[in-house]
C-alpha cells in the first residue's frame, strides 16, 4: 500500500491513515477563550479523573496562574495575561474587548485622553491542552509504540508501555508532552480516552461551566469556531481569530484548537508551529542520497584506485 | 460573580452570548470584570451614592414605569408631617436619639399613623436583629393610607424621594465613588433602558454585598431601583442574593438565628412577650391587611410541631418552654461574652470562625476561654485547633499547657453522603440522594442532633425539675435506619411540612394550619413541600416535558410559587402588562387569576375588588394590591417602618475610612452597632485625628480557586496548588509609594492585627480620584489559615467589629491599614508593633470613638421643617 503523500504533512484524516477501518468521526475541543472565566474546573476535573499527581504548591506570580505550563503533573493549563494598553494603541476596533482601568491623573479617571490618564486593560484566560495534532510529531518518533493514534483521531500515550526515552518530548512542537520526575514516562492529556471510548464527554469540556471547552466531532466543531469568529467580528471584536483550525497548517490542522483574542505568543503558543518530522522524508532522501553519494564515492575510489 | 459563583456566572455568558451587555462594579479588576463589556471601579464602601445616583437618573428624568410605580408601590402615599429628612437634618432623619443612637420612628410613619404604627423606640431591635424576620413578610404598618394619585403633594414618598436624592447627580457619583460620570451615565441609562412593560431587569447581588454598616441600605437602595423599574413581581425581574454556600436561603428559612424560629416567626423576647398570646399579637400588626394575620395558626402548629400530645390550647402549647431573648445574643456578642466567661460551651458545625470572621484574634481568645467545644466539620479546622497552634500560641496570648477549652472534634458527613435539601435563591427546595455513605465516623448533622438529642433525654428520664421538661416533652420520634440508626430525613421534611394531627395527613397549603392545635407544622412557608404524601422536592422533570416556568422540578416556598408577588405581571385589570412578558393574569371569563405560575394572590379575587372601609387582613388586600404580605399591599420605596436605620437609604462612609463624608458633618452610620470591649477598636477616620496612621483601604473577597474559610479547599491538594499562597494585591503606584515588590513580603497593620503576604503588583488594582484625594486600595483573599496543606495569615484579622444596626451584619468588607515592606515581626513583638500603631493613632481599646461625629447633630428640626424650601423643587 502506498503512504498517503501527506502521511507527514498537510490535510488528513489521522484515524483510518493510522490504519482504523470503520473508524467514528475525529473527535477534538474547540476552546473559545472569549468565554473562558479562568475558573480552572478543567484543570481540577482533569486531575481528579485522570488522578494525575500534585504539580507543586508554588506561587508563581504570574498574574493567577500558578501551574505555569503544561507539564507531565498538569494536562490542562490556564494562562492569564494581563494586558496594559495605552489609549490610541491599535487595538482593533473600538469596543473590542479592552477595559477602562482608571488610573489617576490631573483629570478624574477616563476622563483625560491622553496615555497617562486612561489605560485601556485586559486580562485574557485561555485553556491549554494537547493539541492532538494531524500530523503528531511525538507518535511519529516513539521508539515502542506506547504513543498511538485512537480511534477518534487523538493522540494517546500507553503508560505501560512508554519506556521513558524522551524522544516524544523533543518532537512535540508545542512543548506539551512531559516526562514525570521520578516516574519518568511520558505524560499527556489523553482527551479522556476511557470516557469518550464509552461515549461521554471529556471531564475539562464538562466541568467547564460557561462552554468555553467544547468537545465533539472536528468538523461541527470547526463550522461552529468559524461561526463564532463572525459573531464576535460583526460585534466588533476584530481581534477575534482562530487558532489551529487549519489543516493546511505546519501539523495539518489541530485536533484541539483555539479561539483567540491576541496574537498566538500573548497567550505562549507558537505562531507557525510545524510538524518536526515534517522534513523526515525530506531528510530520508538526502540521507539516502548521501549514502549513496558516498557509496558511489568509494566505488569511485575503488574503481579510480585500480586505475 | 465569576470567582465567587463560576456556575452561576455561565448564564451571565449566556445572555451576553445573546447581546446583553454586562457591566461590572467592583474595586478591583476580577476575572467578572475581564469578561464585562464595561467595568467601572468603584471606592469600596460608596455603592448607595452610586445606586442613589441611579435613583436621582431615573426620577430626574422621569423614567419609572409610571403605572407600574403608581398602582403598586408606596410612591403615593402620604407621609406623617413631622418626618424630617436627612437631607435637611444634616444627615439625621427626624427622631434620632443620641443617647442611645438609635431612632424613635413614630415620625417617619404613613401620615394619621404616627402613633399606631410606629415601632416607637428600636434600641432593642437593634440588639435582636429585628431586620432579619421581614425576609418573609413587610413591616408593621395600618392599612388604611393617605394617597394622592398625583403624586404632587410634598409629603407624599415620591416627591420626598426626588428631594432625598437630589444630590446624587453624575458629578456627585464621581466625587463619592472614584466613577467617572460618562461611565455612570452608561450604565444609568442601560439600566433604565432595559425596563418597562416589554423589559425587566434582574438584581443579583453576594453577600458582601450586605456586609457593611449599612449593608441593608445598599439592598434597599436597590429595591427602590426595582420598583421605580417596574422589575419585582414580573418574570425576569426581583432581587436575588448569592449565597457563600448551598443552602444559606434554607438556613434563614428553617434559621440557624438567635432571633428567629422557621418561617420568620419572631424568637420571643422576655420583657416584651410573656404570653403566647402577647407574642403573637406582636407578630400580626391589628388592622394589618394581607396574610401575615394568619401568624398565630402557624406559631401554634410549631409548637405543636415541637412538643405534639404536650401541647394543648390550654397550656398555650407549652409556649413557656421557647427560650427567650434576653438581648443581643448575635455571633459577635456571644464572642466578646466568651473572652469575658460568659460563655461555657459552644457547637461550631460546618464554621470555621478562627479564619472567617471578623476580628480573628477576637474569636479565638474566645474559643480559648471555654469549658468545651464541639467542632463537627469535613477537616481539621483552624477552629479545632487554634488552641495549639494560632498566631496567639505564637505571641504567647494561648498557653496550650493552660488553654482550658476541651475540644471535640467529631468527623462531619459531606452532601453528597447523606440526604437532604437544599433551598437555594429563588427559595427553591431540591432535595439531594446520599450518593455514598460517610466514611469511618463521619456522620450527618441529622444523625447527631437526634442521637443528642435522645442521649440528653436519657440522662434527664425521671426527672422532675420544670426546667427539664421542655426536653423530655418535646415530640422526638424520628424513624431510623441502617447501621447507625440514620433519622429517616423525608420524615423530618413531612414534619416541616405539617400535618393533620388527628390523621396524620400531610398538609397541602398553609392555609390549612390551625391554632387549634389540631395542626402540627414545622415551618409554615414549607407547607406544601410534602403535599400528597409526596417528596415534592425530590422532582425532576425535564423541563423539556414542561413549560418554561418548570413547576415540577423541586419545589418553592410559598406553595410552589416561583416569582413572589406575581400580580404585579399584571396590570391593575389584570392584563399582562406586553404579550412579550405575559405571566400571571386575570381570566374575566372563568372568574379568576390564572397563568404560567401560581398566582400570589386570592384565586377568585377581581382586580376590581375594594376592600370595605376597616378591613384587615387578606380582605383588607384590595384587587390591584400585588404585594400581600406588606402591611398596606404596596411595595416600599419609601420604609415607614422595619429599617432601624432610615425608612431611605443614605451615603454614610464605611466605620473607617480615609474620607470624609462629601454628604454629611455625620461621618458614618449614626445607628452602628460597636462593642466598647477592650479586645475591639476601631480605626480613627476623618475628621478624627491621626487617621493618617492608617493610610490606605483593604478590602477583601474570595477567589474561584478556594472556598469561604479555606476548610474545603486548603485542604485539598487539586484546588490547594492552585492559589498556595496568601497575597495582597496592589497597585504599581501604590507599590512604588510604600516600597513593595512583586513576589516580595509585606505586612498590613490594623489596630487589631498585623499580617503578612506576598505581593503582587497590577494593574487590576488602581488608584482612585476622591473628592481631590488619591485614594489607595489593596484586595486580599480570606481563604488562609493556619491549616491546611497551604497556610497564611488571614485577612479577617485586620477588621474590627462593626456591625449593620438591622441584621448585626459586620463590616467585613472594608476597614483602613497601613501596608510595609517585608515580613511582619513574630512573638511578642508583633503585639508591641500593633500597640504601637494603636497609640500613634489615638486608640484606647474599649473605647471606641463615639459613632456621633463630633458636631453632627445639628440642634432638633422644628417639626414643620419638613422640606422646607425644597418643596418646589
Amino acid at each position: 500500500m502506498l503512504p498517503d503523500p501527506h502521511s507527514l504533512s498537510g490535510p488528513l484524516d489521522p484515524a483510518p491513515e493510522a490504519g482504523w477501518t470503520d473508524a467514528p468521526p475525529r473527535m477534538g475541543f474547540f476552546t473559545d477563550t472569549s468565554v473562558c472565566i479562568g475558573c480552572k474546573a478543567c484543570e481540577v476535573a482533569c486531575k481528579e479523573w485522570n488522578d494525575v499527581p500534585g504539580s507543586g504548591l508554588d506561587l508563581l506570580g504570574m498574574s493567577y496562574d500558578n501551574t505555569g505550563a503544561l507539564t507531565a503533573n498538569s494536562w490542562r493549563h490556564v494562562a492569564f495575561v494581563e494586558q496594559s494598553r495605552p489609549a490610541g494603541h491599535p487595538a482593533g476596533v473600538a469596543g473590542a474587548g479592552p477595559q477602562f482601568l482608571g488610573m489617576p491623573g490631573a483629570q478624574p479617571p477616563g476622563r483625560a485622553g491622553g496615555a497617562q490618564g486612561r489605560t485601556d486593560f485586559r486580562w485574557l484566560m485561555m485553556s491549554d491542552v494537547c493539541k492532538h495534532c494531524t500530523h503528531a510529531a511525538c507518535l511519529d518518533v516513539c521508539p515502542t509504540g506506547s504513543l498511538f493514534r485512537t480511534e477518534f483521531g487523538t493522540v494517546v500515550v500507553q503508560e505501560d508501555i512508554c519506556n521513558g526515552c524522551g524522544y516524544c518530548i523533543s518532537a512535540c512542537p508545542y512543548g506539551v508532552i512531559d516526562q514525570r520526575e521520578g516516574d519518568g514516562r511520558a505524560w499527556k492529556c489523553t482527551l479522556c480516552y476511557d470516557r469518550i471510548g464509552a461515549g461521554k464527554t471529556p471531564a475539562c469540556a464538562q466541568a467547564c461551566p460557561t462552554e468555553s471547552i467544547q468537545y465533539g466531532p472536528l468538523d461541527e466543531l470547526r463550522e461552529r469556531a468559524a461561526a463564532r469568529v463572525a459573531t464576535l467580528h460583526e460585534r466588533g471584536v476584530g481581534e477575534a481569530r482562530l487558532y489551529g483550525h487549519d489543516p493546511g497548517d505546519g501539523v495539518g490542522g489541530d485536533g484541539a484548537f483555539f479561539l483567540l483574542l491576541d496574537e498566538p505568543e500573548v497567550y505562549g503558543l507558537p505562531p507557525d508551529p510545524v510538524v518536526t518530522t515534517r522534513d523526515l522524508p525530506k531528510m530520508w532522501k538526502r540521507a539516502g542520497l548521501a549514502a549513496l553519494a558516498m557509496a558511489a564515492a568509494a566505488v569511485a575510489a575503488f574503481v579510480g584506485g585500480s586505475s | 460573580m465569576a470567582e465567587a459563583h463560576p456556575v452561576g456566572f455561565q448564564w451571565v455568558m449566556e445572555a451576553k452570548r445573546r447581546g446583553a451587555k454586562v457591566f461590572h462594579v467592583d474595586p478591583r479588576f476580577t476575572r467578572t470584570s475581564a469578561l464585562a463589556d464595561s467595568y467601572l471601579p468603584i471606592r469600596a464602601g460608596s455603592d448607595i451614592a452610586l445606586l442613589g445616583g441611579v435613583v436621582r437618573h431615573i426620577l430626574h428624568n422621569e423614567l419609572d414605569f409610571r403605572e407600574y410605580v403608581l398602582a403598586y408601590t408606596n410612591a403615593a402615599t402620604i407621609v406623617s408631617e413631622r418626618f424630617v429628612d436627612t437631607e435637611d437634618g444634616d444627615g439625621f432623619f427626624s427622631g434620632f436619639d443620641p443617647e442611645t443612637g438609635s431612632y424613635v420612628q413614630d415620625s417617619w410613619q404613613y401620615a394619621g399613623h404616627e402613633s399606631d404604627s410606629g415601632s416607637g423606640h428600636t434600641a432593642q431591635e437593634r440588639d435582636t436583629a429585628a431586620g432579619l424576620r421581614h425576609e418573609s413578610h413587610g413591616a408593621q404598618v395600618g392599612g388604611q393610607t393617605v394617597r394622592d394619585e398625583t403624586l404632587q403633594h410634598p409629603r407624599c414618598v415620591y416627591q420626598i424621594l426626588k428631594r432625598h436624592f437630589a444630590r446624587y447627580t453624575p458629578e456627585m457619583v464621581e466625587r463619592v465613588c472614584g466613577i467617572p460620570r460618562e461611565k455612570f451615565l452608561e450604565l444609568a441609562e442601560a439600566w433604565t433602558a432595559n425596563s418597562g412593560r416589554e423589559r425587566t431587569g434582574v438584581l443579583i447581588y453576594s453577600v458582601g454585598w450586605t456586609q457593611h454598616s449599612v449593608g441593608v441600605q445598599y439592598i434597599r437602595t436597590g429595591a427602590i431601583i426595582q420598583l421605580l423599574l417596574g422589575n419585582m413581581g414580573r418574570p425576569g425581574g426581583g432581587i436575588l442574593a448569592l449565597r457563600g454556600h448551598a443552602s444559606i436561603q434554607g438556613s434563614t428559612d428553617i434559621p440557624t438565628l438567635f432571633n428567629l424560629l422557621p418561617g420568620y416567626l419572631p424568637m420571643p423576647h422576655h420583657a416584651d412577650h410573656p404570653t403566647f398570646d402577647e407574642w403573637v399579637d406582636s407578630i400580626r400588626h391589628p388592622g394589618q391587611k394581607g396574610f401575615w394575620g394568619n401568624a398565630r395558626a402557624y406559631a401554634a402548629s410549631l409548637l405543636k410541631a415541637y412538643w405534639g400530645d404536650a401541647a394543648t390550647p390550654e397550656n398555650d402549647f407549652c409556649y413557656g418552654y421557647l427560650p427567650r431573648m434576653t438581648g443581643d445574643h448575635g455571633t459577635y456578642q456571644q464572642v466578646l461574652n466568651m473572652i469575658d466567661g460568659k460563655v461555657r460551651g459552644y457547637f461550631l458545625l460546618g464554621q470555621n470562625p478562627a479564619v472567617g470572621s471578623a476580628h480573628g484574634r477576637a474569636q479565638r481568645l474566645g474559643m480559648a476561654n471555654l469549658d468545651w467545644l464541639v467542632v463537627r466539620d469535613l477537616f481539621m479546622i483552624e477552629s479545632a485547633t487554634f488552641w495549639r497552634n494560632s498566631p496567639e500560641v505564637a505571641t504567647g496570648e494561648i498557653v496550650p499547657e493552660q488553654c482550658r477549652t476541651e475540644v471535640f472534634f467529631l468527623p462531619a458527613a459531606s452532601h453528597v453522603e447523606k440526604e437532604g435539601t437544599f433551598t437555594q435563591t429563588q427559595r427553591l427546595l431540591q432535595w439531594r440522594e446520599k450518593a455514598v455513605d460517610p466514611p469511618g465516623d463521619a456522620r450527618s448533622e441529622l444523625w447527631f442532633f437526634y442521637h443528642l438529642g435522645l442521649r440528653l433525654r436519657e440522662k434527664l428520664a425521671g426527672s422532675e425539675l420544670p426546667r427539664d421538661r421542655a426536653l423530655l416533652d418535646l415530640a422526638w420520634d424520628y424513624p431510623t435506619h441502617g447501621p447507625h440508626a440514620e433519622p429517616v430525613a423525608e420524615a423530618v421534611l413531612r414534619e416541616i411540612n405539617g400535618y393533620e394531627v388527628a390523621t396524620g395527613r400531610p398538609l397541602s397549603a398553609f392555609a390549612e394550619a390551625r391554632d387549634d392545635g389540631s395542626t402540627a407544622v414545622g415551618c409554615w412557608i414549607y407547607c406544601g413541600v410534602y403535599a400528597d404524601g409526596v417528596n415534592q422536592a425530590a422532582r425532576r422533570r425535564s423541563r423539556h416535558e414542561q413549560d418554561w416556568v418548570a413547576a415540577e422540578w423541586g419545589w418553592a416556598w410559598p406553595a410552589n410559587r416561583r416569582i413572589l408577588y406575581n400580580r404585579a405581571s399584571a396590570d391593575p385589570w389584570g392584563r399582562p402588562w406586553s404579550e412579550r412578558k405575559r405571566y400571571v393574569w386575570w381570566d374575566p371569563d372563568a372568574g379568576q387569576w390564572t397563568g404560567y405560575d401560581v398566582p400570589d394572590f386570592e384565586r377568585t379575587k377581581p382586580p376590581t375588588y375594594r376592600p370595605p372601609e376597616g378591613a384587615s387582613g387578606p380582605e383588607g388586600i384590595a384587587g390591584d394590591d400585588p404585594f400581600v404580605m406588606q402591611g398596606d399591599g404596596k411595595g416600599w420605596l419609601y420604609a415607614p417602618s422595619g429599617v432601624l436605620d432610615g425608612p431611605l437609604p443614605t451615603h454614610y462612609e464605611p466605620a473607617e475610612s480615609p474620607v470624609r463624608n462629601p454628604l454629611y458633618r455625620q461621618q458614618a452610620n449614626p445607628t452602628r452597632k460597636v462593642y466598647a470591649h477592650p479586645v475591639n477598636s476601631v480605626n480613627p477616620s476623618p475628621p478624627q485625628e491621626h487617621s493618617q496612621v492608617f493610610p490606605y483601604v483593604f478590602t477583601v473577597s474570595r477567589l474561584t480557586e478556594h472556598h469561604t474559610a479555606g476548610g474545603m479547599s486548603r485542604t485539598v491538594r487539586p484546588l490547594a496548588e492552585l492559589q498556595p499562597e496568601m497575597f495582597v494585591e496592589v497597585s504599581p503606584d501604590l507599590a512604588a509609594e510604600a516600597g513593595l515588590a512583586h513576589l516580595g513580603w509585606a505586612h498590613l497593620v490594623s489596630g487589631r492585627a498585623v499580617i503578612e503576604a506576598k505581593v503582587l503588583v497590577t494593574d487590576r488594582l488602581t488608584p482612585l480620584r476622591v473628592d481631590g484625594q488619591i485614594v489607595h486600595q489593596v484586595w486580599l483573599p480570606y481563604h488562609f489559615g493556619f491549616e491546611g496543606l497551604v497556610t497564611g495569615d488571614s485577612a479577617n484579622d485586620l477588621f474590627g467589629i462593626t456591625l449593620d444596626p438591622n441584621v448585626l451584619i459586620q463590616e467585613s468588607k472594608i476597614g483602613t491599614c497601613d501596608v510595609r515592606p517585608g515580613r511582619r515581626p513574630t512573638g511578642p513583638a508583633l503585639l508591641d508593633l500593633v500597640a504601637d500603631y494603636q497609640r500613634r493613632a489615638g486608640i484606647v481599646p474599649g473605647h471606641p470613638a463615639p459613632t456621633l461625629t463630633p458636631g453632627a447633630l445639628a440642634p432638633p428640626a422644628p417639626a414643620d421643617g419638613a422640606g422646607k424650601g425644597r418643596d418646589a423643587s
